[in-house]
């Protein structure tokens, strides 16, 4: 298991997190995320190997809606926070490939 | 003339003291003055308005206020009831809302730059409860940055002090709400509680905060910060206030799917027994967890459970041997769903942009390293590194066991007993810039509330004592799922018992 | 000299929009081609705070569509969250199903030449939300509609199991049929209801060696037509690769290349395909489904007889030619009617032609289904009778169905009214022949002589005859009466 994480690693997380930080501030957050995954390590101390993992503390299941029309917020509300706009759509710098962003 | 300044003199006089009458008064009965016609509602919200001129240069509790609309707002609750209306269970009180929970009046900030004009066009669920019930609200109260944080310092808008101690920290995240409500800017608040957002400045400011069961409160509107963890909950002056303020925001809420229906946990009247003490109490304790805190802290805690020993409750040691994980678990599933509930904040369809972007993927990573601060870019890139390919069963897997184990502590303990006492923090209201330069530092001092998130039960932070800098010490009671009820009794029985909740911060005298 | 031999591989990704009134998590409505940005509420914009609930209707089609493809429903199912960046994704994730999905190991079967069927394994099928739409506007900005993100999507995801261009056709068009016949989506191409991702490699055999390309994922195809002639071009460009450069499949060398439907090229888009770090976990917003058997029996009560069930049962039962097994089973509509006029009496060869010479075309004409021009399956059986009983002859028949549909009237009063019953009685047809006969006296020699003449001979009988009746007479009849007279 990782004990500590390197400034190489860090890059890729805020490449990933999509953070554009400057080499001030990863290295700062290499130190800090180290010392935060080193104390993390502590769950390794227990074996879990018998244990289910518990991702929703409610024992709720089936929640469903109907399928009824409700109304849209519509195009000037939907737009109306947008940071930049062109008529009807929100408007970003030219995406260059046709698929998803990795 | 000597005589009619003299009458002046004693008019101002007797008018301040109305307005500290005013401004003593818990919601409750707040609200029934103003629904029998003897208060008006205008009146509360003129003296929560002078209390905000006053306080909040000092304090800083707000990120905004709206005076006219909350005027205009208790006028009209005034002249309905005038006319022989119904009022709604909150009728007139004027209230605060932390700056998470969407409103479609001012702005929703999280104190974050990124959201700083942020619009919202819908209502949080909690929020159009208030307005049907007709509360007065007063403003959307400061915080940490999307609720990262235990000391309110990691707002990225401005800050809020301890109206305990100026150079002290309000706890955090729900500081801004906390400080209000201590600082007789506003009669109730509502907060979020992650992993202790509401409890624990609840203790650092003197007042009541109740985090309930997970699923009790509808999070829609909500902004998220950890999903499976996040529940909005209450900061009062005293526990029936609590048991009021949930009597309106509890209930399933079909725009939120992790709600919980009325068939699995029925909605009860949460103040109908509230004065009824609880025959028989089993008390449970973790001593050698209450071992880590502050001596202080410790000392009130046991003068706490004495008080319950007297009127007939009975102390036991309970087992719960995997507290002491966590917040190791907790650091990893809120960093994991935050890093996910965060990515939206990207420039594009609100919120900050930078102005600096030379591509689309510009737009993303500029906007957001300008506007987010430095707590909540680590908990994004700690939560990313969590789920990522090749660490996710380490880290994110293994935390939902832990989890898992933590439940289950708390169900063994509730077979035994009916509630588990603790301390909700290690210390009191430390100081400004002690712990934010060592994150790891500030995440240690969520040791004590962490665990009912986790674990998705109810827990209330009430005020148990002073320390030797006459600050606040707040009792942590938890409770199984769904009996918020019951857990307020039992906070009242130390309540109806004691003066502490009674204690105002040097300020407000 | 190299005796090269080589195997196509196809394994196909297809996304089909269901056609529920709303979105998956939100009640916004599904409404092709409304004003930009018009459908969109905070919840498929993602905006702070809201939250997604699942769309019942949505999970039941599902559900239907993956019993139909014989899938294995699981009884535990959940959402996850697959995080990437982009635009048209206002979460920056998209709430999908990753190790979990609610149905798994099925198949399809889809009709290949002559009578066969082949069955395609299918490795899953799950439920997602979709995206919503970038458009490329001219200059350096591209414009983003968000009315589509958040629409319920159906991922079926296949076995490499298809060998052609025309089998993956093949299962592109049977699978529109029978996500038709559910009615559970539209499936209109036009409207970019289904689309498609084939991944193409080859398995190349030479000198007793076996060589397998770099898979190819093609992306961008919205017509059965491009799905076709990329996948022939790329198995092509495969084969001339690998004599070229003799590059074979490694881990990670899968590449990604668009269609331009124009040049009718492939193009690289994205070489050395980097896994994506989706960073999958379960969405904690959601909670899962669980699926029980009367649940599942509930919803399957909405299943129906595949087509290609019916298709094959029309041609051995009924004898139908397969193109005309085909027309009457692409829709459900049409095929339940034909069935419905079968059980009303009516004979399966008259029917087939009824509702494919005429019925079909008015509908057409009218841009309706066969069932809804206003004429009952019983009164199409029941012309049917009336044709192969002989009371009207068979272009009467079509004239008799038009008129049903224009007055809705029955077959029986229409054919009274137009004077359209044949005339079969004997004795009333012996004594016109007779007339004929002994008006015609050079036709009846030019018969009886017995040539090439008498055969042109006894058509113009029977033609004068068919005149003196109005075309009335019942042609069969007339004849045999004639050859009688005449032999």
């Amino acid at each position: 298991m990782r004990e500590k994480i390197d400034q190489s690693q860090v890059k890729k997380v805020a490449k990933l997190s999509r953070l554009d930080l400057s080499e001030a501030e990863i290295a700062e957050f290499t130190g800090q995320l180290s010392a935060i995954l080193e104390y993390v390590e502590k769950m390794n101390q227990l074996d879990t190997s018998k244990v289910e993992p518990l991702a929703h503390c409610l024992p709720v299941s089936n929640v469903f809606r109907e399928d009824f029309v409700k109304e849209s917020l519509g195009t000037e509300k939907t737009l109306a926070n947008a940071p930049e706009r062109e008529g009807d759509f929100f408007k970003v710098p030219k995406i260059l490939d046709d698929s998803s962003g990795a | 003339m000597i005589f009619s300044r003299f009458l002046r003199y004693w008019m101002i006089v007797r008018v301040l003291e109305v307005q500290k009458e005013l401004l003593e008064m818990d919601c409750k009965k707040l609200r029934d003055e103003i629904s029998a016609g003897r208060v008006r509602s205008v009146s509360a919200t003129e003296a929560v308005f002078r209390a905000i001129e006053k306080n909040e240069p000092v304090i800083g509790a707000y990120i905004s206020t709206f005076k006219e609309q909350a005027l205009a707002c208790a006028s009209d609750i005034d002249a309905r009831i005038g006319a022989g209306e119904q009022a709604g269970k909150l009728a007139g009180v004027p209230v605060a809302i932390k700056d998470n929970m969407c409103t479609t009046f001012g702005a929703t900030t999280c104190a974050s730059r990124i959201l700083e004009n942020f619009q919202s066009p819908y209502n949080a669920t909690v929020v159009e409860k208030l307005l049907a019930a007709d509360a007065v609200i007063v403003g959307k109260t400061n915080m940490d940055e999307f609720a990262m944080g235990s000391s309110t310092e990691n707002s990225g808008l401005k800050q809020t002090v301890n109206p305990w101690d100026k150079s002290r920290v309000p706890g955090g995240s729900s500081g801004g709400s906390a400080a209000a409500v201590a600082g007789r800017m506003c009669f109730g608040a509502l907060g979020s509680d992650t992993g202790g957002s509401i409890r624990q400045p609840a203790s650092f400011c003197g007042v009541v905060g109740l985090k309930p069961t997970y699923g009790r409160v509808s999070r829609f509107g909500l902004v998220a910060y950890g999903s499976s963890l996040d529940q909005i909950g209450t900061i009062t002056r005293t526990t029936s206030d609590a048991a009021l303020m949930m009597n309106v925001i509890a209930g399933h809420d079909p725009a939120d799917s992790t709600s919980v229906g009325e068939d699995m946990a029925p909605v009860g009247d949460y103040l109908e027994k509230i004065d009824e003490p609880i025959e028989g109490l089993k008390v449970g304790v973790v001593p050698a967890f209450n071992a880590g805190a502050d001596k202080g802290v410790q000392k009130a805690i046991t003068e706490a459970l004495e008080v319950y020993k007297k009127v007939g409750a009975e102390v036991i040691e309970v087992d719960m041997p995997h507290l002491d994980y966590a917040i190791a678990a907790y650091y990893v599933i809120a960093t994991a769903e935050a890093s996910s509930n965060l990515a939206r904040y990207d420039g594009v369809h609100y919120g900050h942009r930078t102005k600096h972007a030379g591509d689309y993927v510009e737009v993303y990573t500029k906007s957001r390293a300008e506007a987010f601060g430095k707590e909540v870019k680590r908990r994004i890139m700690l939560g990313t590194y969590a789920l990522s390919s090749g660490y996710y069963d380490a880290y994110y897997l293994k935390a939902l066991k832990v989890r898992n184990l933590i439940r289950g502590d708390f169900s063994k303990a509730f077979e035994k007993c009916d509630c588990i006492m603790m301390p909700v923090s290690p210390t009191t209201a430390f100081k400004i810039g002690e712990k934010v330069d060592d994150p790891l530092k500030m995440y240690l001092s969520d040791i004590y509330t962490i665990a009912a998130n986790l674990a998705g039960i109810p827990a209330i932070s009430i005020p148990c004592g002073l320390d030797e800098h006459n600050l606040p010490i707040g009792l942590q009671i938890l409770s199984p799922a769904f009996s918020e009820a019951k857990l307020l009794q039992i906070a009242r029985m130390f309540e109806s018992q004691t003066d502490w909740h009674k204690k105002r911060p040097p300020m407000i005298e | 000299m190299n005796k090269l031999q080589y195997k196509v591989l196809v394994g196909l990704e297809i996304h089909v929009q269901l056609c529920t009134k709303t979105k998956m998590f939100c009640g916004c409505a599904l409404e092709f081609g409304a004003a930009a940005n018009s459908r969109v509420c905070p919840i498929c914009l993602g905006m702070p705070g809201v939250l997604p609930v699942m769309n019942g209707q949505a999970f039941e089609y599902a559900i239907l569509a993956a019993t139909a493809l014989n899938c294995e429903i699981a009884e535990f199912t959940k959402w996850d969250r697959k995080s990437y960046y982009y635009p048209d994704l206002p979460k920056n994730y998209q709430i999908s199903q990753y190790d979990l999905p609610f149905s798994s190991n099925g198949f399809i079967e889809i009709p290949v030449e002559s009578e066969r069927t082949k069955k395609i394994r299918i490795t899953r099928v799950h439920l997602e939300e979709d995206a919503g739409k970038n458009l490329h506007s001219s200059g350096n900005f591209s414009q983003v509609d968000l009315n589509r993100a958040g629409t319920p999507l159906l991922e079926i995801v296949t076995e490499p199991d298809m060998n052609t261009a025309a089998e993956v056709r093949a299962l592109a068009v049977e699978l529109q049929r029978i996500v038709r016949y559910l009615g559970v989506s539209e499936a209109d191409m036009q409207k970019g209801h289904m689309r498609f991702e084939p991944n193409v490699n080859l398995v190349i055999s030479r000198d007793a060696k076996e060589y397998k390309t770099p898979i190819v994922e093609i992306k961008n195809l919205n017509s059965f037509r491009a799905l076709e002639r990329s996948i022939e071009y790329e198995i092509q460009r495969q084969l001339d690769e690998f004599l070229e450069t003799g590059r074979v499949m490694e881990v990670g060398n899968k590449s990604t290349r668009g269609w331009d439907d124009v040049k009718e090229v492939t193009f690289l888009q994205r070489e050395k395909e980097e896994a994506h770090d989706y960073r999958y976990f379960p969405d904690p917003d959601l909670v899962p489904v669980k699926v029980d058997s009367r649940w599942l029996a509930k919803i399957n009560s909405g299943l129906c007889e595949l087509p290609i069930k019916k298709q094959v049962r029309y041609v051995s039962q009924y004898k139908l030619s397969e193109y005309d097994a085909g027309v009457l089973t692409a829709e459900r509509t049409t095929a339940e009617f034909f069935e419905q006029a079968l059980s009303a009496g009516g004979e399966a060869k008259r029917l087939c032609n009824l509702l494919t010479q005429v019925g079909l075309k008015l509908a057409n004409e009218k841009g309706c289904g066969v069932a809804e021009l206003g004429i009952t399956a019983e009164s199409v059986a029941e012309l049917a009778k009336m044709i192969n009983e002989g009371t009207i002859n068979a272009s009467a028949g079509d004239t008799i169905m038009r008129e049903m549909v224009k007055t809705s009237k029955g077959p029986q009063k229409l054919a009274e009214e137009l004077n359209l019953i044949q005339k079969s009685d004997a004795g009333e047809l012996e004594i016109i022949v007779e007339q004929v006969l002994a008006e015609n006296p050079k036709a009846v020699d030019d018969v009886k002589s017995g040539d090439k003449k008498g055969k042109k001979a006894l058509g113009f009988l029977l033609g004068q005859v068919m005149q003196k009746t109005k075309g009335q007479a019942n042609p069969k009849v007339v004849s045999g009466i004639l050859s009688r007279k005449l032999s």
